[in-house]
């Protein structure tokens, strides 16, 4: 029998929007999958070491991550985004993840695939495109995507209805407005989430409403905004506006796009308490708590004078 | 209400900008008082933590004209974070309490021509689209001559026999431009001084020192913003070389941007965004044509240039090209740099000398 071929995959990144889709494509074309471990002080170390200082914490990280499956798979599967359309851009990071990857860790085998919709590269001919590389039966290739696309459908569904599930009870609910990437991190986010859990705070996720409804509401707070990522964490803010008692940003230093689209935010947003927090290497877990604890104070005060 | 008409400062590209909405718009055009530390620190008190340092000068740049007695401001701009910038200055300067019109010509990250004639055709009803081209294509020829003289400039006045000739003549020119000028006559004074140029009398010895800048445009073109690395330069008597510039921006871009790719395949399979593909491709082609070496410039925090960063030690690494990087914020002090530069200076000395 043949070996199976194995596919490294970084868990940073798109790796928190693709998961679902990835999984199922390559196990369907009868890959390995290999995940990195979550993130621990020690893939940040060998990110900060392996990058420029004033690079986001959310791409050191990835560096640690791809570092730590150089030698232990086949491929690295590492994705180059550009656009989704005209006016659906996205970071630049993204841009050149690929070749900032290829010329940092030259012995890296990386399998890569581009999405650039103005140039019509788009999903479907990228994903055939790897595909063949690891399978030569292009019926299977094409039957596995369209599978895993409809599993990863299912998938974004459940979130949602999760979510709205959460919008039916009383509790006190908080919005995250996050990358996927930096909330779901284990490094960057989850004390975060476990504060809330701890506190029987319901968290509604900015990232989990449906992208197409997201998008038309971005509408509301921002017309000249091109970054599709961003929008769709917006215009969850405009949907969810009326439901939650307070919003939370959570930012890696120094996002280029939050930077600019937060500000914006708290200043057009009046009438609920918002927060922006930003994590860096060093952030301390006690003076997060302290502020994650009195921005709480304030909703829950907020709340009984009602 | 009278229209007052302001727009942000970068390099001496306020005489075209000034030029074209002035003509276009038959409006009184308030220049903003030249980037000063002040300005900057007018901008930067106001600005997000971690934004990047346009962003600061350029708000600097509004809020002092404002305080003139300007009351529409323009911005355009686009490729990265810049594309941005217009909705979130808007909304800081209108809670600082000011009263405005802004207009913003990015449409989709990109300067909108026909955006610009619009808006310029409901200011001034007697404009036409004849007219509109004619003046567009006058302010690009100016744009253009000026690049080219520029050129002139970076590559001789390290070697001037009399200090500060080559000033004297770039001020005589400015004067010049900013009078009456019709096509014709922007022709001529580009021969004129074009001739000017070359009688200087310059002492070029064959084997100098050439150094390229490449980076972020911003901070590449407002010679405040990076502590007239220029002049420096060209006072330890070495020849600069520059691509950036707003001829190349505007105009060769769009043709030369695909062949790029092509040309740096062994470092790059795409673009990096924004000018981090030039950074990284005309690096190895210097590297390659037997530069002493380069000048990366970026302003604290630009994504696309971090991105090229990593590419870039590579190169150096694989050409033995001394590569210096600068990242400008708001709260740089000039010697740091000036005892950066020099270091460097000894170093491409040393090798040259090798």
């Amino acid at each position: 029998m043949r070996k199976k071929i194995k596919i490294g995959i970084p868990r940073a990144f798109l790796y928190y929007r693709y998961n679902i889709l990835w999984k199922n494509f390559f196990e369907m074309l009868g890959c390995n999958i290999i995940l990195s471990p979550e993130t621990n002080k020690d893939i940040v170390e060998i990110g900060k070491k392996y990058s420029i200082d004033e690079s986001c914490l959310a791409s050191k990280i990835y560096m640690g991550h791809v570092y730590s499956l150089i030698d232990k798979c086949d491929y690295i599967l590492i994705p180059r985004v550009a656009d989704y359309g005209k006016k659906d851009k996205v970071c630049v990071k993204f841009n050149g993840i690929y070749d900032v990857v290829k010329n940092t860790f030259p012995l890296a085998n990386i399998l890569d695939y581009n999405l650039e919709f103005t140039k019509w590269y788009n999903e479907f001919f990228a994903f055939l495109k790897i595909g063949f590389k690891v399978n030569k039966n292009i019926f299977k290739i094409l039957i596995s995507y369209f599978k895993a696309k409809r599993k990863e459908r299912q998938y974004n569904v459940s979130l949602m209805n999760s979510q709205k599930k959460i919008l039916r009870n009383n509790n006190l609910k908080i919005l995250i407005v996050a990358h996927p990437y930096n909330i779901y991190d284990k490094y960057i986010g989850e004390n975060i989430i476990n504060f809330f859990k701890h506190e029987e705070v319901d968290v509604l996720f900015a990232d989990r409403l449906e992208r197409k409804i997201a998008i038309s509401y971005a509408k509301d707070l921002s017309n000249t905004l091109y970054w599709k990522y961003s929008k769709e964490l917006i215009g969850a803010i405009s949907y969810y506006k009326e439901a939650v008692d307070g919003i939370i940003f959570v930012t890696a230093f120094p996002c280029g796009p939050d930077s600019l689209v937060n500000e914006l935010i708290l200043r057009k947003i009046k009438n609920i308490p918002i927060t922006n927090i930003i994590i860096d290497e060093s952030t301390a877990e006690a003076g997060l708590e302290t502020r994650l604890e009195s921005f709480l104070d304030i909703i829950k005060s907020r709340c009984n004078n009602e | 209400m009278n229209k007052k008409i302001t727009f942000p400062h970068m390099g001496d590209y306020y005489i075209p900008i000034s030029y074209l909405i002035k003509k276009i718009t038959k409006c009184e055009v308030i220049i903003p008082p030249f980037i000063t530390r002040k300005t900057i620190e007018i901008g930067s008190k106001y600005s997000p933590d971690f934004v990047c340092v346009p962003f600061k000068y350029n708000l600097g740049n509004f809020i002092e004209s404002l305080n003139m007695g300007a009351n529409v401001i323009l911005q355009a701009g686009g490729g990265c974070r810049y594309g941005y910038y217009a909705e979130l200055q808007e909304e800081i300067l209108r809670n600082l309490g000011y009263d405005f019109e802004f207009v913003n010509f990015i449409k989709d990250n990109h300067v909108s021509i026909i955006n610009i004639y619009k808006y310029a055709k409901k200011i001034n009803k007697k404009l036409n689209i004849f007219k509109y081209f004619y003046y567009l294509i006058n302010t690009i020829t100016m744009i253009i001559i000026m690049d080219s003289l520029g050129k002139n400039i970076r590559e001789n006045m390290g070697f001037e026999v009399e200090k500060g000739s080559f000033k004297k003549i770039q001020n005589e020119f400015f004067e010049e431009i900013k009078g009456k000028i019709g096509f014709i006559k922007l022709i001529k004074i580009y021969f004129k001084y074009k001739k000017k140029y070359n009688n200087c009398k310059i002492n070029k010895p064959k084997n100098h020192l050439k150094v390229a800048i490449v980076g972020e445009l911003y901070s590449i073109m407002e010679p405040f913003c990076s502590y007239n690395i220029e002049t420096k330069l060209a006072n330890m008597g070495i020849e600069v070389k520059r691509f950036t510039t707003l001829t190349y921006l505007l105009i060769v871009k769009k043709f030369k941007l695909p062949h790029l790719l092509k040309k740096g395949k062994k470092y790059l399979k795409y673009h990096l965004g924004a000018d981090a593909t030039e950074s990284v491709v005309l690096s190895y082609q210097l590297a390659q044509e037997g530069y002493d070496g380069i000048i990366h410039i970026k302003s604290f925090g630009c994504t696309p240039e971090i991105n090229a960063m990593p590419i870039l030690a590579k190169v150096s690494e694989d050409y033995g090209m001394p590569i210096i990087y600068f990242s400008f914020d708001a709260q740089d002090n000039e010697v740091g740099v000036d005892t950066r530069l020099e270091a460097f200076y000894d170093m491409i000395l040393d090798k040259k000398n090798k």
